[in-house]
């Protein structure tokens, strides 16, 4: 990735993709509310004192150099880092107002109003009608008019009806990957969650599935909290609505994403969105 | 040189030769040996000529020999001599054959080695017939004539041929009756002893509980006054069958001149092999293989077909592949997916291979002491008291055998299905879980049947050596000869209680507790064949389950 010609890119593309509407988080309600959160891998501290509110119905990257614990951080809006052993947590993380790591909190229903969305392309070894249905289904959903609409309309939102419809109960696993990561898209969405997760989601895909995941974005955004954590600058600049940079697990700088990639407060930031990091 | 040959060995294709070479040797191997087993077992069923000679012996006395030709060997002039055998001078090396004479009833065995030497005017007469029966194995001879009710009413001398065709005809008669007679034994009779017995067992029952009140037994005996009188009709239509079934007899004449008579309704078949023509051979020999596969043996297991082993074999390892299947899953998804991988966990792990390598015999001894005696037993003593002192469940049968092969191929499901589901990828159990999915439900519905290829692959090996183990199905159920199938028409139609039959003890049974080595050994090849050929269909039946399902949950290309 050419250094400088990346943060003029990211300049060209939100100047262009945005309005120029003025974003201010002061002006925005929160609906992620992280307080002084610390986790720990075991003995090693991988994220350190995070404190940020992230705001609903909007878009927020998490950019920064590998390792800086973006993904960590974006798991833990769901719990999916209970899932590794010698995993603590200090701090507090709240969802509209609910500490999810209280006690006696159901993490699957947790998971199911905070939807997830991989790097890697991870459609169930079933048609792709049933993955669109598997969150319905476990809810126990069986009415099966409510399932077809549901399905439908996941599909429509995830903008892959037009290429799925005529093969709804063929195998996912026969679709491209980039129609793999729109289906996956729509099997979240199916569950009506209230805040979107995506960790890389387009990392493994070529440009143009790339491009229709971020156009995805932009019609989703109205209905759910995005959050996306990206390795492309580019990406953060065109898709997000705010950027946090994290580094070494420390969240340096969270601001509109206009006034990050432009004029950054911190210099590791600035460093970073221009590519002066190895 | 020196250079080139190290060039050679670093290119890696010495390599390749060794490996080829060996997969080769392999592969010649396995179909050798299946080659010796099938020639040697098939050629069994192909009517043989019956050759007659003179036979001389040292006395030089002469007389006739009829019979087939087995096998045909040389031996040294000294050996014979050993013996306490007379062997003319200056011959070195003698020939000898092995000769199926048949008649045991006459001659004391079915089989004699001749000297070549002694033999001499070899032919093959065509109205010579070989005829098997349902006790005393072959006979091979002449017929002289026919009797009905004990009266003679055809004769002809050995030499001709002309009451064949009558003779075939009434065979074919009394055939005919065998079939009904047997079709009535072992249903509307059958059906009717298993009725009654059932009412034993239902009087003492009563008699226990202390509700044996004269109503009950009334009642009770009503039912058996008509299932007796049902049974004496039967018995007097099977009465009715056995005369016509024994009118006629035929008169037979041995190689040797002495007579013999048979009676019609010990036939199972009569031929006459050397005026068969190639296609009759043919039709006789699908015949035999037929009766082969779907008969029951006759002449402790000597003659007949082996259909209740294979059977009992079939239905051994699909009810242990049952019980297997399910423990061998749960057992392999708690270990592997919520026992806390800790020292106890791999010691577990460590433990369930072991059994692996545990002699079968061993699991024979503890299904024995375990499930026969005190599972059996105490299942007797709660459910089945009515028929004790004759135990129903306390004794070896098929349960038992199912239940501890089970427990031997327990370690090759378990290893196979934990290896299945740590291949399911991360992401996509992550995918189940974060969309609000329990760690139990991702296991049902998506991680479990993404590895049942996996786990078809642990059952295919257990059905591998289940069907093959022999050791300790003697101890827990196995026997030499099962009256009947455990399958049946009588409620509730699968007895798990019952002895079987198997094709691995057949053949061990056929091959050294035989009254007949002789004419077993080539049945031990043909069970031989049988039982790989079973265990293959089991296989390919379980590979294609197994594909199928590879096919549907494709594993993720990730």
């Amino acid at each position: 990735m050419n250094s400088t010609t990346t943060a003029s890119h990211a300049m060209k593309f939100s100047a262009l993709g945005r309005q120029s509407q003025q974003l201010s988080l002061a002006n925005e309600t929160p609906c992620i509310d992280v307080k002084d959160m610390h986790l720990y891998y075991g003995a090693s501290k991988a994220l350190n004192g995070i404190t940020m509110q992230i705001p609903k119905k909007r878009i927020t990257a998490f950019i920064g150099p590998s390792g800086c614990g973006k993904s960590t951080l974006l798991r833990s809006f769901n719990r999916m880092n209970d899932l590794v052993d010698g995993v603590r947590i200090e701090g507090e993380v709240t969802i509209d107002g609910h500490n999810i790591y209280a006690k006696g909190v159901d993490v699957a229903d947790l998971r199911r109003r905070v939807g997830m969305v991989f790097q890697k392309p991870n459609p169930f070894p079933k048609t792709i009608y049933e993955n669109v249905a598997y969150g319905l289904r476990i809810q126990g959903i069986k009415n099966k008019r409510l399932l077809d609409e549901t399905v439908e309309w996941a599909l429509r939102s995830a903008a892959i009806w037009d290429e799925s419809k005529d093969r709804l109960h063929e195998s996912a696993l026969g679709m491209s990957g980039g129609q793999q990561q729109r289906l996956v898209i729509a099997r979240t969405i199916a569950v009506k969650p209230e805040v979107l997760l995506l960790d890389e989601p387009a990392s493994a895909l070529d440009p143009i599935s790339t491009l229709k995941i971020e156009e995805l974005l932009n019609d989703l955004k109205d209905r759910f909290t995005i959050v996306i954590v990206t390795h492309n600058m580019q990406q953060a600049a065109r898709v997000s609505d705010y950027t946090a940079f994290m580094y070494l697990g420390q969240l340096l700088e969270f601001d509109n994403t206009d006034t990050l990639f432009t004029n950054p407060a911190n210099k590791q930031t600035e460093d970073y969105i221009t590519g002066r990091y190895g | 040189m020196q250079v080139s040959l190290k060039k050679w060995v670093a290119s890696g294709s010495p390599w390749v030769w060794l490996n080829a070479g060996a997969v080769a040797i392999s592969v010649v191997l396995v179909l050798g040996l299946l080659g010796v087993i099938a020639s040697r077992g098939l050629v069994h069923f192909w009517p043989a000529s019956l050759q007659e000679y003179k036979y001389t012996d040292s006395q030089g006395l002469q007389m006739p020999v009829l019979g087939e030709r087995v096998q045909r060997e040389q031996v040294t002039a000294e050996q014979i001599r050993n013996a306490g055998l007379p062997v003319p001078e200056g011959l070195q090396i003698l020939d000898r054959q092995l000769i199926k004479v048949g008649n045991r009833e006459v001659y004391g065995s079915d089989f004699r080695w001749v000297l070549e030497h002694q033999l001499s005017d070899l032919q093959y007469p065509k109205q010579a017939i070989a005829l098997e029966r349902r006790e005393w194995g072959n006979f091979y001879g002449y017929i002289v004539g026919i009797k009905e009710n004990g009266k003679l009413i055809a004769e002809q001398s050995p030499a001709e041929n002309q009451l064949w065709d009558e003779v075939l005809r009434r065979a074919e008669r009394a055939t005919v009756i065998y079939q009904k007679i047997k079709g009535l034994e072992s249903g509307a009779i059958g059906a009717i002893n298993y009725a009654l017995e059932q009412l034993r067992l239902e009087e003492r029952s009563l008699q226990l509980k202390g509700q044996n009140t004269a109503e009950n037994l009334a009642q009770l005996h009503a039912e058996k006054t008509l299932l007796q009188a049902d049974y004496a009709n039967q018995e007097a239509e099977l009465m009715a069958l056995y005369t016509p079934f024994k009118r006629d007899t035929l008169m037979l004449m041995t190689a040797d001149g002495q007579a013999k008579e048979v009676n019609f309704s010990e036939i199972v078949r009569l031929y006459q092999p050397n005026s068969l023509s190639l296609l009759e051979k043919t039709q006789h020999y699908i015949l035999k293989l037929v009766e082969f596969v779907s008969d029951d043996p006759r002449e402790a297991n000597t003659e007949g077909g082996i259909f209740p082993a294979i059977f009992g074999t079939v239905l051994m390892v699909m009810i242990m592949s049952l019980i297997v299947t399910p423990f061998g899953v749960v057992a392999a998804v708690y270990l592997r997916e919520y026992a806390s991988q800790g020292l106890i966990t791999r010691i577990i792990r460590i433990a369930v291979n072991n059994l692996a390598g545990v002699p079968s015999i061993v699991y024979g001894v503890f299904g024995l002491g375990f499930f026969v005696y005190f599972l059996g037993g105490s299942l007797d003593q709660l459910f089945y008291a009515p028929a004790l002192p004759s135990p129903t469940f306390g004794t070896p049968g098929l349960l038992w055998a199912s239940l501890t092969l089970a427990l031997l191929t327990l370690p090759v499901v378990i290893v196979a299905t934990e290896e299945g589901l740590s291949r399911i990828p991360r992401s996509v159990r992550e995918g189940s879980l974060a969309l609000g999915a329990t760690k139990f439900e991702t296991l049902m519905r998506v991680v479990i049947p993404m590895a049942s290829p996996a786990m078809m692959t642990g059952v295919i090996l257990a059905v591998a050596r289940a069907a093959g183990e022999v050791a300790p199905l003697m101890l827990v159920g196995v026997v030499k000869l099962a009256p009947n199938l455990p399958l049946d028409i009588n409620a509730p139609f699968l007895h798990l209680e019952r002895k079987f039959m198997h094709l691995g003890f057949h053949i061990y049974d056929v091959g050294f507790q035989s009254p007949n080595v002789e004419a077993a050994r080539p049945l031990v090849y043909a069970t031989a064949l049988m039982l790989v050929v079973v265990i293959a269909v089991l296989n390919l039946t379980a590979i294609g389950i197994r594909n199928r399902l590879r096919e549907k949950f494709r594993a993720l290309d990730m």
